[in-house]
């Protein structure tokens, strides 16, 4: 009986911090010392919530922005992942490709919005360029930084047992350069987030950060704020589908065995 | 040299090496060594650490290219045979990402599953046949890749102190799997190990390898099974330890073999 009350707490006890900041907030507006103005209370959020759910509204506005990110990010991801393979698997790609990626990558993406905006107008083209630019590198670097890294030991080994070009790739060389490719894809999932967010509140017509600036103008900070909350939550569901995607694929490695050690 | 050669173990391959040099740019670690291995014969090779006997190991495999001299197998070179020709490493480089069954199966084309959990079976691990790697222990690993190696019926057996890892009760019945697959299947094995002992206990003919060149060749004439700790073991034991011994160490210098693990040679 004690333990379980002591389980049920330790369960809980992440929990009791948020909800007081949470209450602190809701009361500190509700007594009128924090103006609505300046922060709405969390009812009022959620209550904004509510209104553009029932309205079906959100639907339009998520839709679009989780389609110019994932669009952003298997253009710009794909090239980081063919691009990190060449330069990885071949002398004189990383020749070729090497030192100019690397060069492109320490410009900062977002300065090129106005640049962008140039190129593209302001329509989805721009947008999804800069996702695309944003999460290209994380994925590059890391691919090539995983081909890298695979353990010469079991090259040599699977070299002598008759495997080469593409059975040496797909069974050894990809497997091996996986943990870090995935380690990119996280990366390059918090990156597309961000340049989205940037680039929605440039010039949109629809999407999230169309729904904030919108609101911003009508001074519906209720709105404001659940656009914040929706960004933080898509946020949350891409990093806990890769984590997903890291538990089916690397299920062979020692650290994510530490339950089902046989599975 | 007679070496035992009962008439079922036709398998193997025989192997011939012609002063065969192997230089690492200044340092010259095979002088012109020259060997006889008949078929089906269990050889070990011993020596102190940065003699050479790795370096021999890897050339016969094939792994490294020789300076000079020749490798031939029977009637043709070694490298014609190299599908016939199978190296165990120290470390049992399974792939962590494939199954025990599909670490056994690499490299085989058609349907090779039958013939992979038989060679599990003749190690002993067909229960584990749907289990992770990482889930083994030292010893297991190295039956995993005794049996990969098996699946390919090889004629020469290359063992690369494959049992230097692991605990000593372990070794022993590693030995015996070994030896006992060895008496089965006729195939020619060379053994590199650091243990005297372990070399007199399981091979027909040991050789010593110094300086780049062959020190010591005996004979192991003891009838099998052999008893463990037997005085005529000891003896042959103390003979190839005293020549060890004999001869001052090689000054200890860096292991030339191994790639940093930054410097992946170039896959495709």
């Amino acid at each position: 009986m004690q333990s379980t009350q002591h389980a049920l707490l330790l369960r809980l006890a992440p929990w009791f911090l948020p909800l007081l900041l949470l209450s602190a907030w809701q009361l500190a507006v509700s007594s009128g010392w924090l103006s609505s103005r300046i922060l709405p209370a969390p009812s009022a959020v959620l209550q904004a919530g509510w209104q553009l759910l029932s309205s079906g509204e959100i639907w339009q506005h998520l839709g679009i922005s989780t389609w110019r990110a994932f669009v952003g990010l298997a253009i710009g991801g794909g090239l980081g992942l063919v691009l990190g393979f060449v330069s990885g698997l071949s002398r004189w790609g990383e020749r070729l490709l090497d030192s100019s990626v690397q060069m492109i990558r320490n410009v900062p993406h977002l300065a090129l919005i106005p640049l962008v905006i140039l190129w593209f107008g302001i329509d989805e083209t721009a947008k999804i360029f800069l996702v695309a630019l944003g999460t290209l590198f994380p994925i590059y670097l890391n691919t090539y930084h995983g081909i890298r890294n695979v353990d010469a030991g079991l090259v040599e080994m699977s070299r002598s047992y008759g495997l080469s070009g593409f059975s040496l790739f797909w069974q050894v060389i990809l497997p091996g350069a996986l943990p870090s490719i995935l380690v990119g894809l996280r990366f390059a999932l918090g990156f597309m987030w961000l340049t989205l967010i940037v680039a929605e509140t440039i010039s949109a017509s629809a999407g999230i950060g169309y729904l904030a600036m919108n609101a911003r103008e009508f001074l519906q900070t209720d709105v404001v704020v659940l656009a914040i909350v929706l960004y933080a939550l898509l946020g949350k569901l891409a990093d806990v589908a890769a984590r997903l995607l890291e538990r089916t694929w690397l299920r062979w490695h020692p650290a994510y065995q530490t339950r089902r050690a046989d599975a | 040299m007679t070496a035992q050669q009962p008439p079922r173990l036709k398998n193997g391959i025989p192997l011939t090496v012609r002063s065969l040099s192997k230089s690492f740019g200044d340092l010259q670690v095979l002088k012109n060594l020259d060997l006889q291995v008949p078929a089906g014969q269990f050889i070990a090779v011993v020596g102190r650490s940065g003699c050479g006997k790795s370096t021999l190991l890897r050339l016969l495999a094939g792994l490294d290219q020789a300076s000079g001299g020749e490798l031939l197998a029977g009637n043709g070179t070694l490298a014609d045979n190299r599908a016939d020709t199978r190296l165990m490493f120290q470390d049992s480089r399974l792939l962590p990402w494939k199954k025990v069954i599909d670490n056994v199966g690499l490299g085989l084309g058609g349907n090779w599953r039958p013939q992979a959990l038989e060679a599990l079976e003749a190690v002993g691990l067909a229960d584990k046949a749907d289990k992770w790697p990482a889930t083994l222990s030292g010893g297991q690993k190295q039956r995993v890749a005794l049996a990969r190696a098996l699946i390919h019926k090889p004629r020469l057996l290359l063992l690369d102190e494959p049992l230097g890892a692991l605990d000593a009760l372990t070794r022993i019945e590693m030995q015996q799997l070994i030896e006992s697959l060895w008496q089965q299947h006729g195939f020619t094995v060379l053994l590199v190990t650091h243990d005297v002992s372990e070399a007199v206990a399981v091979a027909d003919r040991v050789i010593l390898i110094e300086q780049g060149q062959i020190g010591l060749d005996l004979l192991v004439d003891v009838p099998r099974p052999r008893a463990h700790g037997s005085f005529q073991l000891g003896q042959l034991e103390a003979q190839v330890l005293n020549r060890v011994l004999a001869n001052p160490a090689n000054p200890e210098r860096p292991e030339h073999l191994q790639p940093l693990p930054t410097q992946l040679r170039w896959a495709l």
